[in-house]
């Protein structure tokens, strides 16, 4: 399968990535000659065989229904939650007014 | 006396323990040999010589005190900077990360802390361990401490681990800490002359860990020897309720159990990994490893894993696909990077910071990952993929009926220059097409430095074994070590 221009914009603006004409037309031929090379797996007979969902079987564990038992997200915290924020105000994250 | 900085991890843990020379005096010596030669490696992103200190004045202070020392006591180390350090800035070498300063530790950080290791300073990498040159950095290139004979043109450590495959080349770090996605251990391994051990899937806990792909992710230990990586990677391994891939498991005493009789083991050998025009002295060290393990009394065999060549473009939709949905969460609202346009909306707003923070291999790989992802192509390209996952997995399991552990090269070529194959993004991935499907099926691999090729570069040997068998990989490898008896050093000329 190959990507147009077209494509490559709609992929950017669902991985929320801003490009623009440039970055699009060097991206075409970069994602094509990937795209070109993994669709050899094509080729391969998969008859009766399931996706791979977990390399080591391993099983899935419940961790006890307590409130707080791990203190680092038990809650409590939130000076710390906020202390990598770019902009933090009020004890919230700021962001942009979503609201018109 | 020799000089401190030239000890590996048992020899200093041993040398503190035994009253030889202080682990105060050890720390002081590698914050030494690491402000020395970081201006022209540029193997740290930030150095932390005040905590490598501190951790070793507690180890004189246990010691004094006759306190039972760690496995670890008076080591110091280098971390790749894709673990949370508490307090230490961490930024998997990127600028969406910059100044991101955790408020916790990572799972692997605090036990190899609890065991008595010094924080050298957190090591660069390939930009969220995407690449194979450590070249995707945001941080600038590591160069290797290895050149070529005759040749003073800057070389690639390798990657995505070349921060510290580097580092413990040059002897600025006694051992230090990588992840592995699809060989971003092995293949610095190879490329510096050390020893690097990626573990079964599982047996390091992810928590902690920055993650790329979190079903090939996983931590392991790269040293000087395979000694050295076995004590290491004991005090990293180890079950983590907090990671739900971890392995509810004991950890071996690998280090004890050690040993290089291979009588009455059988090493595999797989004919498609054979390429056609595989580099000559790849080829002649991959048929001196055979010997050196049939002198260890091993039988050699020959195996057929069929599907090998699909590995590496099931891997690109793989690893790609994993990070697209991972790397989501750098919005630019919680922690590092925010780019916000004047007038900008939200959504504005994340895309501008992910432009602003991501680096194009980056990029390019979320993109890749979100096609194979989007409504219409998942079952033709991701469901595919791990349907031929699940058949390389099997290819293993059967060779593995008859044989215990496979041998291979590590890489196809050894270090090639800075730049050289950067233009083009399939041909650096060809790299790991010999780690890959290891990754691919959660086994234990290791590199180990089986001599230098006619450029007077270091070629690795790459040993593959069953799910939670690494006794039996770093028994090959002590075996091949013996043998090989690897002792060149990369001439200091930073």
């Amino acid at each position: 399968m190959t990507v147009a221009p077209a494509d490559v914009a709609r992929i950017a603006a669902l991985a929320r990535i801003k490009v623009d004409e440039s970055e699009i037309a060097a991206l075409v031929p970069e994602l094509n000659g990937i795209l070109a090379w993994v669709d050899q797996l094509g080729e391969v007979d998969v008859t009766g065989v399931a996706p791979m969902t977990a390399v080591i079987a391993n099983q899935l564990r419940l961790r006890a229904d307590v409130v707080g038992a791990d203190p680092l997200t038990g809650g409590g915290i939130r000076d710390a939650v906020l202390a990598n924020a770019p902009a933090a105000e009020h004890g919230f994250f700021g962001v942009p007014k979503v609201i018109e | 006396m020799t000089e401190l900085t030239d000890l590996g991890l048992v020899a200093l843990r041993d040398g503190v323990a035994h009253g030889d020379f202080t682990a105060t005096e050890v720390a002081g010596a590698f914050n030494a040999a690491v402000a020395e030669a970081n201006g022209a490696l540029n193997a740290f992103i930030v150095t932390t010589p005040d905590h490598a200190l501190a951790a070793a004045a507690r180890v004189d202070a246990a010691r004094a005190a006759g306190e039972p020392l760690g496995k670890l006591a008076g080591v110091p180390i280098g971390m790749k900077d894709l673990f949370a350090t508490k307090g230490v800035q961490t930024t998997a070498a990127s600028k969406i990360l910059g100044g991101f300063v955790p408020p916790y530790e990572s799972s692997v950080s605090q036990k190899l802390w609890d065991a008595g290791a010094g924080l050298l300073g957190k090591l660069n990498l390939d930009q969220f361990a995407m690449g194979s040159s450590n070249e995707t950095s945001a941080f600038g290139n590591v160069i290797s401490p290895w050149r070529a004979t005759g040749d003073a043109a800057l070389r690639a450590p390798g990657g995505s681990s070349g921060g510290s495959s580097a580092a413990v080349a040059a002897r600025i770090v006694a051992a230090a800490t990588g992840t592995d996605t699809g060989g971003s251990i092995r293949q610095p391994a190879a490329f510096t002359g050390i020893t690097g051990i990626k573990p079964t899937y599982g047996r390091c806990s992810r928590w902690g860990v920055v993650a790329f792909a979190s079903s090939l992710d996983q931590a392991g230990a790269m040293a000087r020897d395979v000694t050295d990586c076995a004590v290491m990677l004991e005090a990293m391994a180890g079950f983590d309720p907090k990671d739900a891939t971890s392995l509810d498991l004991p950890v071996p005493d690998w280090r004890a159990a050690l040993s290089d009789d291979l009588r009455g083991r059988t090493v595999g050998i797989p004919r498609e990994y054979r390429l056609d025009g595989l580099n000559g002295d790849v080829a002649a060290s991959w048929d001196q490893g055979i010997a050196w393990l049939k002198d260890a009394g091993a039988r050699v065999v020959d195996i057929s894993l069929p599907h090998t060549r699909y590995a590496l473009p099931a891997y690109y939709i793989i690893a790609p696909a994993e990070a697209s949905s991972n790397l989501a969460r750098y919005d630019g609202v919680r922690y590092g990077l925010r780019d916000l346009p004047p007038g900008a909306n939200l959504q504005d707003m994340y895309a501008a910071t992910r432009a602003a923070g991501f680096g194009p291999e980056v990029k390019r790989r979320i993109m890749i990952g979100t096609y194979v992802l989007s409504a219409g192509f998942y079952d033709a390209y991701y469901t595919q993929a791990q349907k031929v996952r699940a058949l390389i997995a099997r290819d293993f399991t059967q060779a593995f009926q008859d044989v215990d552990v496979i041998l291979t090269p590590t890489a196809p070529s050894s270090a090639f220059v800075l730049g050289e194959k950067s233009a083009d993004p399939l041909e650096m991935y060809l790299n790991d097409v010999f780690s890959v499907p290891a990754s691919l099926a959660g086994l234990p691999a290791m590199s180990v430095p089986a001599g230098l090729d006619r450029a007077g570069l270091p070629l690795g040997l790459h040993l593959i074994g069953r799910p939670f068998d690494e006794q039996t990989v770093l028994d090959a490898g002590l075996a091949i070590e013996r043998r090989a008896a690897f002792v060149a050093r990369p001439a200091k000329w930073w």
